[in-house]
């Protein structure tokens, strides 16, 4: 059968035949209460069904209709031509409401009120009706804490005449959250006066739960006026009220009795409950829920004390632009800082010296503990990805165990937002050119489940994000046919497999045969890499062909100040990101002889390719006898700096240079130095590119 | 085994969606149109849930309620109404003749079996 809206439909056209013939015989015999009753009852299904399905135009309508006709059936109202009429184009205007549903019209809604205010017109002494409506399910407000009721359920004896079912209350109550139930069996009479219709037993419920007082009304809804159901809420531990010490305890500490003497009398003595037991004052199962309910509190102040207790519970929320105008009055005091550091040293004023020194560590102080403000735990953005790989994985049909470690690491606050569109497009990635089909994972021998593994760790003044698979692994072979189709690389150059791993960054690589939904839209791995960068970050790859491939992310920690070095080439002040940097050679006129012009450094054996910034920059004036060739690191390739002098280590608070630097590739930004001069932040990456592109037009 | 319910209601289409629902939350669903088939019905077997329209043809709810009230085997029987209002008026006459709990017009899928489930536990 098709759907129940189909069968709704179907059974309103049937009524609505019904209606009529029903509405022609009462015009011949208006009092004859059966075709009253039929008409009413048409009116009613349809109303009813209507409702129910969705179809509220008509429900509403044929509401008012149904309000007369209820009118009519008590006898309040006469059936008089007028109404028959009336009612006849109400049952062809039901008829049109459903037809404009059918073929996905708009309602006739003008028509729908003119007819209902003739209809009421008809109602003796009545102006107007409320309209009807459909009842709007209410929006349950979610409470965090938890609160704990007492709650007295006491009900009528006859309640199991009514069907009622004792254990499915109870059982529903204690589904609200954790639940103690006591029942008071003393009205029990003794078993030859037992009628087993009746109901002896009450209960006191402690229900601790996240529910509203309304909610927990709502359980007992179809027995509320055959009982006596009695909910209160009780006060746990408000206003950190400090527990009144006992006379005992007051009396040992003063040093006038000790603990087992104390101990001894009472044990002599007995307990309240016991007593009022035996005075007939109140029976066992009353002592007995009093008691549940007093070691319930107890447990409870307790936990709600430590939860007090716990740190985690004082947090402040801030604009974050309020953050980013302290990170940067901070980056100022670095750099005024470091030009008192650098005045006081040359001062030779020791007391000076002494207070520049203080205010050094209290600066680097004081940014740390800014910084630190920004920093968010990854672990939002990793629960968001058990989401998408669930997607992921229905989608392409694979199966897939998502493991997420280090969740916990923090991440300035920006880095984090700006990784999550690399991280899902790495992710995706390993689902869908990593992971195997389950079947053909099961014929290699693996598990049909794959694993994708999320990790973050900190190293050093970066954070270390992994993306690890064990699918099928990179081929080698199938990227460098791939780079040499495309015309990234010659026919028959010599790459480690580090370097051919670095192709897939490459633009328009893509390594997929077959190119899917998911991965292959174009934007390859060189978008993630350009979004790594853009963090000061790199990217680099570890496969193992079959076994699973490894994206390592190495992210610095804040993007407003980072640990370089300081470097001059003859007046200018430059400074590279010290995570690039690896160490230090020098490079004297005679090795530059030796290398024939070919830019070429022999460092213990290595050939390292070498780029001299005093040419990349246009910088004049004599060359030192003796240059420094800073070696680096970039996209696994050692790569020199010629400069004039290494300085050291420094601080560098990043400045955007201003718009009109913006087509710069080469410099990520500039810096203040303690003298006041500014240095231009050096960005590798595109350094190297640009390099070699010069080169290779003066070759040719 | 199976919980057996019988679900009666003139309106064809609700019929279907009770029953519907009912089935696909594993309970045996039997269908009348009217209080004298539901009767007739809960003569030839026990079951664990009457659910019951109000107006009917023939023979309506409240009436049935009242008969399957008197019938030993229907004494504690749950018995649901489906109403499209549930005041005081309706509620004080509903226990009067019986009835376990209702449900209000228009529901759906899961409101039915929240209810369902209230009362069979």
């Amino acid at each position: 059968m098709d759907s129940p809206q189909q069968a709704f439909k179907e059974e309103a056209y049937e009524l609505l035949t019904e209606l009529e013939t029903a509405l022609l015989e009462l015009e011949e015999c208006p009092d004859d209460m059966e075709i009253i009753g039929q008409v009413f009852r048409a009116m009613h299904t349809i109303k009813g069904s209507g409702a129910m399905f969705g179809f509220t135009d008509i429900s509403s309508f044929t509401h008012e209709v149904e309000t007369v006709y209820d009118l009519v059936r008590s006898g309040e109202m006469k059936v008089t031509k007028t109404l028959v009429d009336l009612s006849l184009q109400a049952r062809d205007h039901i008829l049109g409401l459903l037809d404009a549903v059918c073929e996905g019209q708009p309602a006739d809604l003008p028509r729908s009120g003119e007819l209902v205010r003739q209809f009421q017109a008809l109602i003796p002494g009545k102006t107007s009706t409320p309209a009807f409506e459909v009842p709007v399910q209410e929006e349950k407000a979610e409470i965090d804490e938890l609160q704990t009721y007492r709650i007295r359920f006491n009900p009528s004896p006859e309640i199991l005449k009514t069907g009622t079912r004792m254990s499915a209350l109870l059982d529903e109550l204690a589904e609200l959250g954790t639940c103690r139930t006591i029942a008071h069996k003393s009205k029990v009479p003794p078993l030859d006066q037992i009628d087993p219709e009746l109901c002896y037993v009450s209960w006191d419920i402690l229900l601790t739960s996240p529910c509203r007082e309304e909610e927990i009304r709502d359980v007992f809804i179809f027995v509320e006026d055959e009982c006596e159901i009695r909910i209160r809420r009780l006060d746990i531990g408000s206003d950190g009220e400090e527990q009144q010490k006992r006379l005992g305890d007051i009396l040992i500490e003063r040093g006038d009795i000790t603990q087992d003497e104390i101990d001894k009398v009472i044990a002599k003595s007995r307990r309240i409950g016991e007593m009022l037991v035996d005075a007939r004052l109140v029976d066992v199962d009353a002592v007995e829920s009093a008691l549940q309910e007093q070691q319930l509190v107890r447990q409870l102040t307790e936990k709600r004390k430590e939860k007090t207790e716990a740190p985690a519970s004082s947090s402040l929320r801030v604009p974050a632009e309020r953050l980013d105008e302290l990170v940067n009055l901070v980056g100022e005091m670095v750099t005024v800082q470091s030009r008192l550091s650098q005045t006081a040293a040359l001062s030779g004023d020791s007391e000076l010296q002494s207070i520049a020194e203080e205010v050094e560590r209290l600066t680097e102080e004081l940014r740390d503990s800014t910084l630190n403000i920004r920093m968010l735990p990854i672990g939002s953005t990793f629960s968001k990805f058990k989401r998408l790989v669930r997607d992921i994985a229905s989608d392409l049909k694979k199966e897939v165990d998502f493991q997420t470690a280090g969740a916990e690491t923090e991440l300035d606050k920006t880095v984090i937002e700006q990784l999550n569109d690399p991280l899902v497009h790495i992710i995706r990635n390993s689902m869908d050119h990593g992971l195997e089909l389950p079947d053909v994972r099961q014929a290699a021998g693996k598990p049909r489940q794959g694993t994708v593994f999320l990790g973050a760790q900190h190293s050093g003044d970066s954070v270390v994000i992994e993306i690890r698979d064990d699918g099928k692994g990179l081929n080698t072979d199938v990227i460098r046919e791939k780079a040499i189709s495309k015309g990234l690389i010659g026919p028959d150059e010599n790459l480690s497999d580090q370097e051919i791993y670095q192709l897939i960054f490459a633009p328009g690589f893509s390594t997929a045969q077959q190119v899917t939904g998911l991965s292959g839209r174009g934007v390859g791995m060189d978008v993630v890499k350009r979004a790594i960068e853009a963090l000061r970050g790199t990217i680099s790859l570890d496969s193992t062909l079959g076994k699973g491939t490894t994206v390592r992310l190495r992210i610095p920690l804040t993007l407003a100040i980072i640990e370089s070095l300081l470097v001059k080439i003859g007046s200018g002040s430059f400074v590279l990101p010290l995570s690039a940097v690896e160490e230090c050679v020098e490079l004297t006129q005679s090795d530059i002889e030796d290398s024939h012009g070919r830019c070429l450094a022999n460092v213990r054996g290595t050939l390292i390719p070498y780029i001299p910034l005093r040419n990349s920059f246009a910088i004049p004036g004599p060359v030192p006898p003796i240059q420094q060739i800073v070696i680096t690191r970039i996209d696994g390739q050692q790569v020199g700096f010629v400069v004039d002098t290494v300085i050291g280590e420094h601080q560098t608070v990043i400045k955007s240079l201003g718009p009109m630097y913006r087509d710069v590739r080469c410099t990520s930004g500039a810096t203040i130095l303690g003298d006041g001069s500014v240095a231009l932040i050096l960005d590798l990456v595109p350094l190297t590119q640009q390099h070699a592109v010069t080169e290779a037009a003066r070759l040719s | 085994m199976a919980k057996t319910v019988l679900a009666v209601d003139d309106s064809r289409s609700i019929l279907q969606m009770v029953s519907f629902t009912l089935k696909g939350a594993g309970y045996t669903v039997v269908e009348a149109g009217n209080g004298q088939e539901a009767l007739a019905q809960a003569q030839k077997q026990k079951f664990d849930l009457v659910l019951t329209d109000l107006n009917m043809p023939v023979m309506d709810g409240l009436t049935l309620v009242q008969k399957l009230r008197a019938t030993p085997s229907y004494k504690f029987t749950p018995i649901l109404m489906l109403t499209t209002e549930a005041g005081e008026a309706f509620k004080a006459k509903g226990k009067a003749a019986g009835l376990t709990g209702w449900l209000v017009k228009p529901f759906d899928p899961q409101k039915l079996m929240g209810v369902v489930k209230k009362v069979l536990g």
